[in-house]
């Protein structure tokens, strides 16, 4: 690799954006780290603060994030990092044309998080996705089903221990009328 | 899914006494129904033809990308991003290598990047076309389809000249393209912008003011902004609903910033509206390839940073680092520098954004795609729920779902 490249892998901004600095001034105890590789500002919180932080960064006219653009988690069991989760967040503001990480890092024995599903609508179908992928519990979520998979899928496939050409049990073919019912409800 | 209990029945006894209570009937629609832009299946709530409520199911065409991918080395995702939506490949390409080339910090030659703003606003082109053609299609006009997937078919065959595939491109490289423009390519590209003209206009004439179709499309699946930005809308979509959020404009990458395009926006977000957007995307996208082909500059088509591509063969036989290099490349693949980045481009539904985790070895840990149908179609019901059963054929439609960078 040449000299060039490997000083830009350094290059972690060590000063707080004006986000982190927002963040950290309003949620003291909920910042854990931070730092903007690359440029993207991402900011690691506390499990028990996401909600608020969350409902700050919709809610706040300084943050005004009107859209949740993205939402999935990260499996660093071969990174040997712990905790094994960390929950990934992108948020984008049209108001103030920024951009926003948060990331929420889970004990795999404890890999539950509150669902903000009620913050923005298309947050409903992203939990499920990361449900159905990693098996995260999304904590007040009202229907956390499968999405991608299919309902008797055992395991959750993106996770590191879920071997690549790991078979699943042939279902038994299934009957019209045991799936949904046709005709008039009564 | 909308609560049953919720529905009022309305009760309905004629003059002979028979009741004829309105009550709630299940009907499947798709997974394999000729409306349904590939697999996808809708459970919808009908009273009498009213939707009263609707359940999408997706993941039929789920074929792991993620997985397969964190179990590749970079270079092989390539050709995997061909199949996320395959209607314009290229804007997948783009997308991917543009991201792993935020994570290495490089940029890619000017040369290269005037090349992929061309195929890629040919990708989103083509990517209008089948939408509104399949669209006119199923809803009568016959002959607009015929007419766009003609003028597809003039493009596709430019994507044939420059990457050899019409789908499956597999075009772009980190830090490049995988060749130089062919000969004769940008008078072929020339002429070939005259001939979609031809058809748009053309095309236009027979839509645009068409009585017929507008009763269709017109004031069928409004949506207002508060609910487009929440359910996460980008693309087509969001400008329909009068929103100018366009990654091109807002987060300028690669050259889109040296060129001039106007962003079109509609009003109340109907079907009619994000017909009129998506045609007037078109020809913004005919402006930006005539000024990037204008523009184009001389110089290489490939960075020359060093372990980014195959070094030349004189250099593999000539001297040691260019063997090393060679032999590193081969055995361990790109190594992009530890890190994580998200880089969102527009894609032809909308933000296709490319979330990467590296730990800098030469397998990935993440690889994300945000699948910018995905929030479309999880606004469906939102958007069908007050209409009729034959609303759902235009509103879906336009939704433009792609199953293949939907289910991943």
């Amino acid at each position: 690799m040449s000299d060039e490249i490997s000083t830009k892998e350094t290059e972690v901004s060590p000063e707080a954006g004006e986000l982190t600095t927002l963040l950290q001034d309003e949620f003291p105890d909920a910042v854990t780290e931070f730092h903007a590789h690359r440029g993207d500002e991402t900011v690691v919180i506390e499990r028990d603060a996401f909600e608020s932080v969350c409902r700050f960064l919709r809610d706040d006219s300084r943050c005004s994030f009107e859209i949740m653009m993205d939402l999935t988690a990260v499996d660093r069991l071969e990174m040997k990092e712990t905790p094994r989760f960390e929950m990934v967040y992108h948020f984008k503001s049209l108001t103030h044309a920024r951009r926003l990480r948060l990331k929420v890092r889970l004990a795999e024995d404890d890999c539950k998080i509150a669902s903000i599903h009620h913050l923005w609508k298309a947050v409903d179908w992203y939990e499920r996705e990361c449900f159905d992928m990693f098996g995260i519990q999304f904590e007040g979520h009202p229907d956390l089903r499968r999405i991608l998979m299919y309902e008797e899928f055992e395991g959750h496939p993106l996770r590191k221990d879920y071997p690549i050409d790991k078979q699943q049990p042939l279902l038994e073919l299934k009957e019209v009328e045991e799936r949904h019912t046709y005709g008039r409800h009564t | 899914m909308t609560d049953m209990s919720a529905i009022q029945s309305q009760t309905d006894v004629n003059s002979s006494g028979e009741d004829f209570s309105a009550s709630v009937m299940s009907i499947e629609i798709g997974p394999a129904h000729p409306a349904m832009h590939g697999i996808v299946r809708f459970t919808t709530h009908l009273d009498g033809e009213l939707i009263v409520g609707m359940d999408p199911e997706i993941g039929y065409l789920h074929r792991g990308f993620e997985k397969e991918s964190e179990n590749s080395k970079w270079i092989q995702i390539i050709p995997y991003t061909d199949r996320l939506n395959y209607v314009s490949p290229l804007l997948n390409n783009i997308g991917f290598s543009m991201a792993v080339e935020k994570l290495y910090g490089i940029e890619a030659p000017r040369r290269a990047e005037f090349t992929r703003v061309i195929m890629g606003e040919i990708s989103r082109i083509t990517d209008h076309l089948t939408c509104l053609g399949a669209v006119a299609m199923e809803i009568g006009a016959f002959t607009f389809f015929l007419w766009f997937i003609k003028a597809r078919e003039y493009l596709w065959e430019l994507v044939e000249e420059m990457t050899g595939a019409r789908l499956t491109t597999n075009w772009t490289r980190f830090g490049g393209n995988a060749n130089d423009l062919p000969d004769g390519f940008l008078s072929d590209l020339a002429d070939r912008l005259v001939k979609l003209k031809d058809v748009m206009s053309e095309c236009d004439k027979l839509l645009t003011r068409n009585k017929i179709f507008i009763d269709r499309v017109k004031d069928v699946g409004s949506f207002s902004k508060e609910d487009a930005l929440s359910f996460g809308f980008t693309g087509p979509l969001l400008r329909a609903c009068g929103i100018p959020y366009d990654v091109r404009r807002a987060d300028p990458y690669s050259v889109y910033d040296e060129l001039d395009f106007e962003i079109p926006v509609g009003s109340v977000g109907d079907c009619f509206d994000r017909f009129l957007v998506r045609m007037e995307e078109i020809r913004q996208s005919i402006l930006i390839i005539e000024q990037a082909a204008d523009k184009m500059p001389e110089g290489p088509f490939m960075t020359d940073e060093r372990m980014m591509h195959y070094p030349d063969k004189k250099d593999v036989y000539g001297n040691i680092e260019g063997l090393i290099d060679h032999f590193k490349l081969v055995m361990e693949g790109h190594q992009p520098p530890a890190g994580e980045i998200y880089m969102p481009v527009e894609g032809g539904n909308g933000e296709m954004g490319f979330y990467l985790v590296s730990d800098g070895g030469g397998d990935p840990v993440r690889v994300r795609m945000r699948p910018p149908c995905f929030n479309l179609v999880a606004a469906m019901p939102a958007m069908t729920v007050g209409h009729y059963v034959a609303d759902i054929v235009p509103i879906f439609g336009s939704v433009n779902m792609i199953g293949g960078e939907l289910d991943r």
